[in-house]
């Protein structure tokens, strides 16, 4: 760090910084190791027993499998959006752009709501899927749509940028020598982007495990097959079990921190590589 | 981690050479499909909640809007929005400040810091406020002998509200002050003005957009927070419900209707923040 050692002449350091981390101690930093501090209550035989009993288990594992294929299924369309977004000319391209953030702005509990009522028997889709013995609403299909609805703004804002910022001399000399479309594409566009594609999808990812307002519509909540951790949270807390409660948020916790890890240093990475460019 | 990414990115278009695209068939096909995508996925769940709320017609419509219990679920998710956003606010703008202006050892660790609320599970956002206020909690029992309840009131949402919403203008303003630099500030600085008129003379004018849309947004998800007001809220109806509450709370009665009746509230409220961003991006691209 160059600076360092020179003071900055701007005022405002201790105050901004002061303030700063007294409000995130004390709204966010000790609450949440208050989760860690009743966790310590339970002896390590009830904890384990708490978080690996078979309802758990499969929670977690829905949570999970769900999260990674609506990860997967957007990082797959939010290149292919971004993509469009950037590179092509359509008519409508500004309002279709703006429309990307809706899941950001929008209560998941709507979300929720709406995409129940469109998945389920009687819905738009739902009806059009049931001659076929297609149920999407109340299985783990249903909960995968409420995630990709909630993830798809991730991957498209992330990797959106540094579409728009790859240079097209490289592309350029790919083509003259004489590299079909698809190869330049796979060879030199994809690595470019793939750290901002992976973000965006570890973004969606780390979301995906949390959400509660837009599945626990869709979801029907049924224990051992689409009841999600964040649920069965809720669930414990309603009977009063806070020791169980907490078991099972502070290993959503401990994944969700190292999630956020891997994120911030794929982030860390971009930008050098952004900065080396310049 | 939704602020890393920021209105303000280039945006100018760059023409392409005709060996660097594709032909125009798979062009129209790319575009056809994601169009259907964001159709399928972002546009349905939209107009269904426009259908679904007038579909008992508006009469109905404007009933549910009206009935005392949405009445006093809107009023107080306006109440908690009034004292989150600001808070948030004074917040993000300080710690964009430290962060943007000043080289520290940690700046990668407090970052992160920021970005935590958005890692954790609205639920468990919830559950630390239960663990700490709630009647079993640390604070409980002394909190209940002064008479004092957080936990199934006001000040509970709030926390909770406050918790979720703790990164938005931070990160909207993060990379933008970053981008400004600290040249002007230091030229003001040089030729004698004081710690905030700084602030209000130069570095507020030169954010007053990117601030305007991070108080916006982090409005937009105030009102319409949801998993962790669930957790602490109690659901009293006409007394700790907040907008969304009541939306879950009418639907699983099976009042489709009413119910999707206030989710369209809650839509427009989407829609506006976003048109808000597209005039900020408009504003910011102009200068």
């Amino acid at each position: 760090m160059k600076g360092s050692k020179k003071r900055s002449v701007l005022p405002g350091f201790r105050l901004s910084l002061g303030f700063t981390l007294f409000y995130l101690s004390l709204l966010v930093l000790i609450p949440l190791a208050g989760i860690f501090i009743k966790s310590f209550e339970l002896s390590w035989a009830e904890f384990w027993s708490a978080v690996t009993n078979p309802r758990v288990l499969a929670s977690y594992r829905i949570s999970f499998s769900t999260a990674l294929w609506a990860g997967l299924i957007n990082a797959v369309f939010g290149l292919l959006i971004a993509w469009v977004l950037v590179r092509y000319r359509f008519p409508g391209k500004k309002i279709i752009d703006s429309l990307i953030d809706i899941p950001f702005a929008l209560p998941t509990a709507v979300a929720g709501i709406a995409l129940t009522t469109i998945y389920s028997k009687t819905g738009w889709i739902g009806s059009l899927l049931e001659p076929l013995g297609i149920k999407i609403a109340y299985t783990q299909a249903g909960i995968t749509i409420a995630l990709i609805f909630i993830g798809l703004p991730f991957v498209v804002r992330t990797v959106q940028p540094v579409l728009q910022d790859l240079e097209s001399e490289t592309e350029d000399a790919a083509a003259t020598l004489g590299s079909y479309r698809f190869r330049t594409f796979r060879k030199v566009i994809l690595p470019g982007i793939m750290p901002a594609l992976l973000t965006g999808f570890a973004l969606a990812f780390a979301r995906g495990i949390g959400e509660y307002g837009s599945v626990v519509f869709i979801s029907g909540n049924m224990p051992m097959r689409t009841e999600i951790a964040p649920l069965l949270i809720m669930t414990k807390l309603e009977q009063y079990d806070y020791a169980g409660a907490t078991a099972i948020a502070a290993v959503m916790l401990i994944v969700s921190f190292i999630l956020l890890l891997v994120i911030n240093l794929l982030q860390w990475r971009m930008q050098r590589r952004a900065e080396a460019n310049v | 981690m939704a602020g890393a990414i920021t209105v303000f990115g280039s945006k100018e278009e760059i023409k392409r050479p005709k060996h660097n695209t594709e032909h125009p068939v798979v062009q129209g096909l790319l575009i056809g499909a994601a169009l259907l995508f964001i159709g399928l996925v972002i546009v349905l769940p939209l107009v269904t909640v426009f259908a679904e709320a007038f579909k008992k017609g508006a009469a109905v419509y404007f009933e549910a809007l009206s009935e005392p219990d949405a009445l006093s679920a809107l009023k107080l998710t306006l109440i908690v929005a009034v004292i989150a956003v600001p808070l948030n606010t004074i917040f993000g703008v300080a710690a964009a400040w430290v962060i943007s202006k000043f080289k520290f050892r940690g700046k990668n660790l407090l970052i992160t810091l920021i970005d935590l609320p958005f890692a954790v599970s609205p639920v468990i956002a919830g559950l630390i406020y239960m663990l700490m206020f709630g009647a079993q909690g640390f604070l409980g029992p002394w909190l209940d002998e002064q008479g004092i309840q957080i936990m199934f009131a006001i000040p509970g949402i709030v926390l909770a509200t406050v918790f979720v919403t703790v990164p938005f203008v931070a990160r909207e303003l993060i990379p933008l002050m970053q981008a400004q630099g600290v040249q002007e500030e230091e030229a003001a600085a040089s030729l004698g003005a004081k710690g905030w008129s700084i602030f209000w003379r130069v570095t507020l004018p030169n954010i007053k957009w990117g601030l305007l849309y991070g108080v916006i947004l982090s409005n937009a998800r105030a009102m319409g927070e949801f998993g962790a007001v669930s957790v602490v809220s109690g659901h009293i109806r006409g007394q700790t419900n907040t907008l969304p509450l009541h939306v879950e709370i009418l639907y699983n009665e099976y009042q489709f209707s009413a119910s999707f009746a206030v989710a369209s509230l809650l839509v427009m409220l989407a829609v506006l923040t976003l048109i808000v961003k597209a005039i900020v991006e408009w504003k910011s691209s102009a200068h």
